[in-house]
């Protein structure tokens, strides 16, 4: 699903990032393990196709990114891949269900798997709740559901449990692992959370 | 989902931000909207109360005051004429028409005047109900005054000397009601007619010789273009009265009135851009909060052109909710007058004309919503999605 060979990467300031290369399957689920500053959220971007500059190839579906325009990839991420952010980094100016329905409206698809979504996360009735009344891992699962609205290929989570205590991190991270299995999705996630690295078998390392 | 959920949340999210600017703007636009609905209006009414009449002649004094009084029926009278010398002026082969006018009383603030149909045949009056004044002390009422005064036919009352409420009365001739005009929608609607020996009667000099009798004005209608020319020059200089044409006038009144409605469009104007920069401000600020908002968007799959348009539909969102609410606004505020104040009712101004200049204020606004928004549009276009997400 996911192919990297011989990627790098070089920042504004000039300092050059070297990428192992790796293959996700279908369906895989896998960790980007490495302390903060090593290049995970970058790798992330530069998988979701949030950041172009690159040397060295990434597939992701078969798909070559750097072949797609800018706007190209605005559809093919709409398309094919769902983020989830350390902060969810919600719409807090719309309620929970129109959060969720933003995914398939700026991605131009048709969409009301709002309560089935929620109901997969454990978040029953909440669709007309203000995004300012939701507990932080209430929010977090909210954001798993918006990244799930649009069936996508692959998940690319970036530190999806650092702002969370254990309970909420166990729960998170189970809920996201099931509907990911239930869905064939691939899931990525980029983490310095030692508390990961027990769930995730795969885990490729960046230093 | 749709775009419109989308900016209406963001709107809502700033309830006083967006009042605020809606306020403004709708400020702005209502005081506009009534100068034009006000403005038009008046001279409309001007110019149909004016319809048919050239000339105004009338003692010496202030043209302006001369046709105010006998063409409008606002002013004081500036004085009195000669019966004689006006009906030697109406003999004269460059006038089609002259009309006696005898003014100076009234009845609870309606104004009496003594005249002949020709003054009711110029607004196309027509009678309601009864018949128009024949003898001394009938009176025809104009139908805006019969509804003030409740005056039906066979009512009689005692008309006041001046034109004010505190003039004493003239209880010993009681004028009696006659007829009533239908609306004419012109200043004929406030006012009481009779004939001019009716008002001679009730200042008790209808028993003097035919050379004491005077009359304030004389309208008069030109026979051909010439007389427009030669007729003022020849009353002005070779007689007592005065000639005065209500067309020259009415151009000073604006022209002088012009200054105030400029000093009130430039106060609009001034409201109107403070409201731009406002809506430029709200938004160009929203928009740095707002950074996290688009970056997500854009990761969602939204593209560059739909955040821009976003960001541009909320601002011009802000304008027409802004336009429309002023124009309402300035509307409300003309029915106000017209209903609640005595003057304003009288004016015969209404407030449910629409004028297609508002249609361009509207536009106009819309125009202004997309200046306003398109730094910040810009700005929302050019989210750097990794710079932002990954906190640098």
């Amino acid at each position: 699903m996911i192919d990297v060979t011989s990627l790098t990467y070089t920042y504004p300031t000039g300092k050059t990032i070297q990428f192992p290369n790796f293959a996700v399957e279908r369906g895989e689920h896998c960790l980007l393990l490495g302390e903060s500053g090593c290049g995970k959220t970058t790798l992330l971007h530069l998988l979701g196709g949030l950041l172009r500059t690159n040397t060295g190839s990434i597939k992701v579906g078969g798909q070559e990114l750097r072949e797609l325009s800018e706007a190209g990839l605005d559809g093919f991420r709409g398309e094919h891949i769902g983020f989830i952010f350390q902060k969810n980094h919600l719409i807090s100016a719309l309620t929970v269900e129109q959060n969720l329905l933003l995914a398939p409206y700026l991605s131009k698809k048709e969409g009301s798997r709002v309560a089935d979504v929620l109901n997969a996360l454990n978040l029953p009735g909440i669709q007309k709740k203000k995004i300012t009344t939701l507990s932080q891992g209430q929010a977090q699962r909210v954001a798993i559901a918006r990244a799930l609205m649009n069936k996508p290929d692959v998940i690319l989570a970036d530190e999806p449990t650092s702002a969370l205590d254990d309970r909420n991190c166990d729960a998170v991270i189970e809920l996201l692992m099931n509907v990911a299995k239930e869905n064939q999705t691939t899931l990525v996630i980029a983490t310095h959370d030692s508390r990961l690295k027990s769930k995730v078998k795969r885990q490729i390392d960046l230093r | 989902m749709n775009l419109f959920v989308l900016v209406w949340g963001y709107l809502k999210a700033k309830p006083l931000n967006t009042v605020l600017n809606i306020l403004l703007l709708s400020l702005g636009i209502g005081v506009i909207t009534t100068l034009i609905v006000f403005n038009n209006q008046f001279q409309e009414k001007m110019s149909d109360n004016s319809r048919g009449i050239d000339l105004v002649v009338g003692a010496k004094g202030s043209p302006l005051q001369l046709v105010l009084c006998s063409v409008f029926h606002i002013d004081f009278p500036t004085g009195n004429i000669r019966l004689r010398e006006a009906e030697m002026l109406s003999k004269n082969r460059m006038v089609k028409k002259a009309i006696p006018m005898a003014l100076g009383d009234s009845y609870q603030n309606f104004r009496i005047v003594g005249t002949d149909t020709s003054y009711t045949a110029l607004f196309d009056a027509k009678l309601k109900e009864g018949n128009w004044w024949k003898e001394d002390l009938e009176v025809v009422a104009g139908s805006a005054a019969a509804e003030a005064l409740k005056l039906s036919i066979g009512d009689s009352f005692a008309s006041a000397h001046g034109l004010t409420e505190d003039g004493h009365d003239h209880e010993e001739n009681k004028y009696k009601v006659t007829g009533i005009l239908q609306p004419t929608y012109a200043v004929a609607d406030n006012l009481l007619f009779t004939n001019v020996s009716s008002v001679w009667k009730v200042h008790d000099i209808h028993e003097q010789p035919d050379s004491a009798k005077e009359i304030t004005s004389l309208l008069i209608k030109f026979r051909n273009p010439i007389a427009a020319l030669q007729l003022p020059r020849m009353i002005n200089s070779n007689t007592n009265m005065q000639a005065a044409s209500p067309a020259f006038e009415t151009a000073r009144l604006f022209s002088i009135l012009g200054i105030g409605v400029d000093v009130l469009l430039g106060i609009a104007s001034t409201i109107i851009i403070v409201s731009a920069l406002s809506i430029f401000i709200a938004l160009y600020n929203s928009l740095k909060e707002r950074r996290y908002d688009m970056a997500i968007m854009r990761s969602m799959g939204a593209g560059r052109t739909r955040l821009f348009t976003t960001v541009i539909m909320e601002g011009t969102a802000l304008t027409l909710i802004g336009s429309i609410i002023g124009i309402l606004l300035g509307h409300l505020l003309i029915l106000g007058f017209t209903t609640l104040v005595e003057e304003g009712a009288r004016t015969g101004i209404s407030a449910m004309v629409f004028y297609t200049s508002e249609i361009i204020l509207i536009v106009g606004s819309l125009a202004l919503g997309i200046i306003c928004s398109m730094i910040p549009a810009v700005q929302a276009y050019r989210t750097d999605i990794h710079k932002v997400l990954s906190g640098n």
